[in-house]
């Protein structure tokens, strides 16, 4: 009876232990049903439904890109009008600002931290307006022959902008085997600006550049060609040439955002603890542990020592990866590649320096992202943070739009007068706002949330990546972080109890193992005493 | 002296399975917290999650068990006697003396081991459960999540359950060095091992749990 007890407990407890063991060294498999079916779905590249190199009216020698225009609107009569309410075309946006009220945030009204600002250079900063002919502050956007459809719909690869020429295409571009090969945008319209945007190869985003034309799933996993070969509209998607996606150097409100979760959903991953981190941590944070991955992106840019020359002449100096270090036009840059990102609370809305803002604080924030901790709509995500100084007004306390391009010396413009009064005259002039004529250099500060380079989930950050006390997210306060914080109070305070208790027992079992010693040595005395007595 | 078998099966199988979990916890528990790294953050924080749950099934066991076998009433609190006990541990453990209350399978535990076992149970196992509970459920929302714990600050929950664990780590020290003061340093621990423990013949005359058995 009592061996089958026993026999029937061991089994038990055996079985328990089996169990157990199964249960954590248990992995979950690895397919994920979910990917699976997006992967089917993205597979599947559309096909046209129209030939546009078959239609009569593309039969002809284009003078004019407006040509081009009014051909395409003969049949989509009314596209145009939706082009004309878009961003693109508008250079600027309405929305409400707290503390600001409703008001217009674009490059008409904006400035940065890279070439500033596009007023007053438009002949040059056109090359990435949807638009022909915009070389002032005179532009038409009434006039719907003006709108660019070639830009983003060319699929041959021959079309591009002129350098300076206020939108119109370059002269060597064949205006009708482009108008004949339209279609869906690629990645290399939309690249065509996004990915130079600041004046050169991924200066801007960090993230957006031309390796991603053609590149590997370690760089890019989605617009990778050996991986799902991703274009950007695929995410970015449009209806009525209303795209979504914002970036927040321009944009305020938390809308038509392009986002991971309109594919991933908002439970992608298998672990319940992973999932739950999405409503603090945005996707981003964990899966782009890196940007600038193939190509360098600008991370500090000085203007203060821009106009320094060399026997008379502006000169340039290159860094060891072949990047501009210094150039007399621009003043001094910093390139860094493989960047780790910074980290920052965000709850999608945000707020510009508009021109003819007063600087209340140093550095000048550019753009802020709004969001904390406690903010129920608020993630963590990664940002680049581009650094720089800048030209300001000194009196008026403001930061001044100067006039950088011109085709030609003496007009006013830094790039070819290298006088920065003149320039800040003629800046300030055209965007209508009074210059004292006392300037100086003020640090600024903008920030670029990184959306894009997305790494295979293999790379996706490991826990103590953050959950350490010096990890990615020491800077990140307002919370309690496992692994990052603790209460240094209780601690200090365990351990001594620890500590306290250890000395305790030691010193109990000590004094027991002496009095023991001590009480033995007495009774073999007694003992011995006795039998002494005993053989008296 | 007469041998008496004074812990049972499952109280053996209880002890022992606790014991190891909560040093397993510890381990794991104290990883995540910071303090030095055996498995990696990751796998600590799986580990401490499996095992806290098996803990909370092996715990509701050992109530179900200590409400149907009674054996809840060793651990009701008197004071007589406890003086004596303390007197004890302070002074006539030195001397040799004898244990100033007497084992039997009817009052197992002495008095101050009778408060102890019962803050244990009473207090810091269920702050450390409780508090444990909460970090793991805890979650901010987002506008599919279910609230379970919102916006009682992590910090404090935290802050509970590192002191559950600091205490429980100074009473298995201290329970560990005590299990070394009875009849021989061994005889305590061999018998959770066996259940069986040579116990005195005579009942002292203040036997709290007299029976008739």
């Amino acid at each position: 009876m009592k061996v089958m007890h026993r026999n029937i407990l061991f089994t038990i407890i055996a079985i328990l232990v089996v169990l157990i063991l199964v249960n954590v060294l248990h992995e979950a498999p690895t397919y994920n049903l979910k990917l699976e079916t997006l992967k089917q779905e993205y597979a599947i590249k559309p096909t046209p439904s129209v030939d546009h190199s078959k239609l009569e009216i593309l039969q002809q020698n284009f003078e004019t890109p407006q040509e081009v225009t009014a051909a395409c609107i003969s049949c989509h009569t009314e596209t145009h009008k939706e082009v004309m309410a878009s961003s693109h075309w508008n250079w600027e946006r309405l929305s409400y600002v707290e503390g600001r009220g409703i008001s217009a945030s674009g490059k008409n009204t904006l400035l940065n931290n890279f070439c500033i600002g596009s007023n007053s250079n438009q002949q040059a900063c056109a090359a990435c307006h949807i638009g022909f002919g915009m070389n002032d502050d005179h532009f038409d956007y009434k006039n719907a022959l003006n709108v660019d459809c070639m830009v983003c719909h060319d699929n041959s690869e021959e079309y591009k902008k002129g350098t300076s020429m206020a939108g119109y295409p370059d002269r060597t571009v064949n205006l009708q085997k482009v108008a004949q090969s339209v279609g869906t945008p690629q990645r290399n319209n939309c690249g065509s600006c996004h990915f130079f945007s600041g004046g050169g190869n991924n200066v801007k985003h960090g993230d957006l550049e031309v390796a991603q034309l053609s590149t590997t799933r370690d760089v890019d996993v989605h617009m990778a060609v050996n991986g799902m070969n991703m274009s950007c509209v695929d995410c970015h998607t449009a209806e009525n040439h209303q795209i979504i996606g914002k970036l927040y150097s321009v944009s305020t409100n938390n809308t038509d955002r392009a986002t991971c979760e309109q594919c991933h959903t908002n439970t992608p991953h298998f672990s319940h603890v992973l999932n739950r981190h999405g409503s603090k941590v945005s996707c981003q944070a964990c899966h782009i542990p890196e940007y600038a991955k193939v190509n360098a992106t600008k991370m500090a840019w000085h203007w203060s020592e821009a106009g320094k020359m060399k026997d008379g002449e502006p000169y340039h100096e290159e860094d060891s990866i072949g990047n501009h270090r210094y150039l007399s036009m621009k003043g001094s840059f910093k390139w860094e590649q493989n960047v780790k990102p910074d980290y920052v609370w965000f709850n999608g809305t945000a707020d510009q320096y508009h021109l003819g803002d007063s600087i209340t604080s140093v550095p000048v924030q550019i753009n802020t992202l709004y969001g904390n901790y406690s903010d129920r709509n608020s993630k963590i995500i990664p940002v680049k943070i581009h650094v720089g100084d800048q030209i300001y007004d000194k009196e008026f306390k403001r930061l001044i739009q100067p006039k950088l391009y011109s085709e030609n010396e003496g007009d006013s413009a830094f790039w070819k007068d290298f006088d920065w009064e003149k320039a800040s005259i003629a800046g300030m002039h055209e965007v209508g706002l009074p210059f004292s004529g006392n300037y100086g250099f003020v640090e600024t500060e903008m920030y670029w949330p990184v959306n894009h380079m997305v790494a295979p989930k293999e790379q996706a950050l490991s826990c103590v990546e953050c959950h350490s006390p010096d990890g990615r997210l020491a800077g990140l306060e307002g919370f309690y972080m496992p692994g990052r914080d603790r209460n240094k109070t209780l601690d200090t305070a365990g351990t001594w109890l620890i500590v306290l208790a250890l000395l305790a027992v030691v010193g109990h079992g000590l004094t027991r193992i002496i009095s023991t010693i001590a009480k033995d040595k007495y009774e073999k005395q007694v003992i011995d005493y006795r039998q002494e007595d005993l053989t008296d | 002296m007469r041998k008496v078998y004074i812990y049972k099966g499952f109280e053996r199988f209880w002890h022992w399975t606790q014991a190891a979990l909560i040093l397993f916890l510890a381990v794991t528990g104290f990883e995540v917290h910071g303090s030095f790294e055996i498995f990696g953050f990751e796998k600590a924080v799986q580990f401490h999650r499996v095992a806290s749950w098996m803990l909370i099934g092996l715990i509701v066991f050992a109530i179900f068990w200590h409400i149907t076998t009674g054996e809840w009433k060793q651990y009701i609190p008197t004071t007589k006697k406890l003086k004596e006990q303390l007197v004890y541990y302070v002074s006539g453990i030195f001397k040799g003396e004898k244990h100033p209350t007497a084992k039997t399978e009817l009052s197992k535990l002495n008095p101050l081991q009778r408060m102890v076992y019962l803050s244990f149970k009473l207090i810091l196992i269920p702050m450390t459960i409780i508090s444990g509970i909460f970090y793991m459920l805890y979650k901010t929302i987002d506008q599919n999540n279910l609230v379970v714990v919102e916006d009682y600050p992590l910090e404090s929950i935290a802050f509970w359950h590192t002191l559950g664990a600091i205490l429980l780590m100074v009473f298995l020290i201290v329970h560990v060095y005590m299990t070394t003061t009875g009849e021989t340093p061994t005889s305590n621990i061999k018998a959770m091992l066996t259940g069986y423990e040579d116990l005195e013949d005579e009942h002292t005359e203040n036997e709290p749990l007299k029976n008739t058995h």
